[in-house]
């Protein structure tokens, strides 16, 4: 039978390494700053169609992840989806005309907001809304068009 | 027809009666749990044969799993173009599914089984009955120690398994193919989620270390005392423990992921 | 006597017309069964009547169908799980097979029941480990593991932890099968020196019909079901029943069953039983 000093060390090492691994798992390999991620502004905007866009999909600016969609609603009055948007605090000097377009990572990859900045003097703040605002490009709908206009063309 | 309409009836009585006992059981063993804490030395020594002792087989097949998913993975985004998402693609079945799963197939196989049999001997040579006797509940001496140790090694055995997984993935994704190291990681880090993918992983292999542990302690503790008997509830454990691995990891996948 | 002592009429052990069947077969079908404080009780009977059943009887380990078990005054089957416990520790069984805990070695198997019911230091514990196991004459043995026993030896062992604990009362269960004449003889005198000297109450199963009179203070002699006799060994010894005889002397013709229950021989030979007509 082993010494239960030798099974003793053994078992330590065991929950050390199960615990190193769990450490790996949260920092190296997911983010663990999403979590503090959520100290930020809102805005919203309003978009004819989201497409795939979800909640917690990324906002970003030049490429730049500056904050994540918060919410995603829908306006009875306009018919229009509602998105807010999350912005971290370290960036507070978007312009108030920045306009907001749904983007897909890659052809099929998933749907992200990117910000494009405007040119006015005031910024965003809490409660803001972007008024320009580009929807998602459907790719059905596309599809859909260009096979009409080939059936035209007949 | 109603002989055929009998026997399903009994069947399903036998297996109503079971789990009715399987249940009683549990919350007897749960009530030996706090008299364990002041004599943590018994977990410890069962966490060595439950845990440690599944160490390599499970350290050997995450390496391995995660190199197979880099392989496979690459053959198939390659034509997409977008090999970036190596990592996301190995770190996240890994973390989500294949971790927790086959760590659990795995416990089931290599640590359920032994439990079994072990419980299921001792009961057979008498032993289980000699500990009543003495007045020492064999439930709280041999099973609970054993059932709490299960409980704490199935998640750290997890996530070692996701943890090396993602390392061969990364063996293979940046050594063998050529990946960009820096892509592979924040590809990754970007779309791994801590709470979604990470913590529901987690939750999954507790769920799992549960029930495999449960199963496994009450086939050896239910065994029909004999090398037969022996040897039907550690096959029980194996098949019945694998099953509720797979069957569960659907009911949890539908409740986490399913939005 | 003094007047502070229990009446010894009252009896530690008392049962009464106890029923207890496994599936269809009866293997008790009212007994009554008296086993005196401070005494050395023997139960003797063929192989497979149900003796090692009755111990666990005692014990609490199974429940009658009917009748009463009364142990200490308590009534055994209607103890709830506490109780059951409480009483369970002031009692040593010594199993037919030994039924060593086989991760622990031997040292640590007598100290086992110790270790769980008492707070002494490791020291006192050694002491009196090593104390029940010269006095089954293992000492030496105390650093090998169960499987390195002798049956015989296993045996000895688990005696020496059935009595770790000084309990109000021992079962033991065929102490004396797979001894040497030597060890056989000290086991014996060690019965009796444990139920004189610390006034034990033992309650023995043996099919040693010699040694079992010899020491014995009292015998019962069951079979199919039912006590046939009972009574002191010399009054055994002078029963004029043919079956005690015939147990006595170990004779195979006579009205005792060597036979398990079975449909007669010849026809069974001869495939005319209902079993194999099918
Ligand atoms: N678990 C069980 N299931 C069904 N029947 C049993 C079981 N255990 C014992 N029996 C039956 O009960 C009867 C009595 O068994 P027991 O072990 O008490 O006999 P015994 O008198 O101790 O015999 P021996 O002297 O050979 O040890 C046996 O005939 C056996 O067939
Ligand atoms: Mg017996």
């Amino acid at each position: 039978m082993m010494h239960s000093r030798t099974v003793q060390i053994w078992v330590g090492l065991f929950v050390i390494a199960g615990l190193a691994a769990l450490l790996m798992l949260s920092m190296k390999v997911s983010n663990i700053s999403t979590f503090t991620e959520t100290e930020g502004y809102e805005v919203t905007a309003h978009f004819e169609n989201i497409g795939g866009l979800k909640v917690r999909s990324p906002v970003t600016m030049a490429g730049v992840v500056v904050g994540r969609v918060a919410n995603i609603g829908f306006d009875k009055e306009s018919y229009e989806a509602v998105v807010t948007l999350n912005i971290q605090n370290e960036y507070d000097n978007i312009p108030a005309d920045t306009s907001a377009s749904i983007f897909t990572a890659g052809l099929l990859g998933e749907q992200y907001i990117g910000l494009e900045a405007g040119g006015a003097e005031e910024v965003l703040t809490a409660g803001s809304e972007l008024e320009l605002t580009q929807s998602a490009i459907v790719l059905e709908q596309i599809i859909g068009q260009f096979l009409v206009s080939q059936a035209d063309k007949e | 027809m109603l002989d055929a309409l009998q026997r399903l009836g009994a069947t399903a009585l036998g297996v109503a009666e079971r789990m009715g006992r399987g249940h009683l059981f549990l919350l007897h063993v749960l009530g030996g749990f706090p008299a364990l804490l002041p004599r943590f030395g018994m977990v410890v020594k069962q966490m060595y044969s439950v845990g440690v002792l599944s160490l390599v087989i499970i350290a050997v097949s995450g390496l391995f799993v995660g190199m197979v998913l880099g392989l496979q993975g690459y053959n198939t985004l390659v034509d997409f173009g977008a090999t970036e998402s190596l990592g996301v693609m190995v770190a996240l079945s890994l973390v989500r599914e294949l971790g927790p799963v086959v760590a659990g197939l795995l416990f089931a196989g290599r640590a359920g089984s032994a439990l079994t049999a072990e419980i299921g001997l001792m009961k057979a040579t008498e032993q289980l009955s000699a500990m009543e006797m003495m007045a020492v509940d064999p439930l709280h001496r041999v099973v609970a120690p054993r059932f709490l140790a299960g409980i704490l090694s199935m998640p750290l055995l997890a996530a070692i398994f996701s943890a090396l997984g993602v390392v061969g993935g990364y063996f293979v994704a940046v050594g063998l193919l050529g990946v960009d190291d820096g892509a592979f990681w924040s590809q990754m880090q970007a779309k791994v989620d801590l709470h979604e993918d990470v913590f529901n992983g987690v939750i999954k292999s507790v769920v799992f270390g549960f029930v495999v542990t449960w199963i496994a302690v009450f086939e050896g503790y239910d065994t029909v005392p004999t090398s037969e008997g022996v040897s039907r509830a550690t096959t029980n454990t194996v098949v019945h423990g694998s099953l509720a691995v797979l069957g569960l990891d659907f009911v949890l996948t539908a409740l986490m992921f399913g939005k | 006597m003094s007047q502070t002592d229990k009446p010894t009429a009252e009896p530690l052990v008392r049962i009464r017309d106890l029923v207890y069947s496994r599936g269809e077969r009866r293997i008790f079908d009212g007994i009554d069964i008296d086993i005196q404080r401070g005494k050395l009780t023997a139960i003797m009977g063929p192989s497979g009547t149900g003796k090692t059943t009755l111990l666990r009887l005692i014990g609490g380990q199974l429940r009658p169908d009917s009748g009463t078990v009364w142990v200490d005054g308590e009534s055994v089957p209607q103890l709830n799980y506490r109780q059951l416990y409480e009483l369970r520790k002031r009692m040593g069984m010594l199993f037919q097979n030994g039924a060593l805990l086989t991760d622990l070695n031997v040292f640590d198997n007598v100290a086992f029941p110790l270790r769980e019911h008492t707070r002494l230091n490791e020291a006192l514990i050694r002491d009196l480990v090593l104390m029940k196991l010269q006095a089954v004459g293992l000492r030496g043995a105390r650093d090998l593991m169960p499987s390195e026993l002798s049956g015989g030896m296993a045996r000895r062992v688990a005696l020496a932890r059935a009595i770790a604990l000084d309990p109000m009362m021992i079962m033991y269960d065929e102490p004396f099968t797979g001894q040497d004449p030597i060890s056989m003889g000290v086991l014996v005198t060690l019965l009796r020196t444990l139920t004189d000297a610390l006034g034990l109450t033992s309650v023995m199963v043996s099919h040693d019909v010699q040694e079992s009179l010899s020491i014995a203070d009292y015998v019962y002699v069951i079979s199919e079901g039912r006590v046939v006799e009972d009574g002191t060994p010399d009054t055994l010894r002078a029963s004029t029943s043919p079956w005690v005889q015939q147990f006595l002397q170990g004779l195979s013709d006579g009205p005792v069953p060597f036979h398990f229950p079975a449909a007669d021989y010849a026809e069974d030979l001869l495939g005319k039983t209902v079993e194999s007509s099918r």
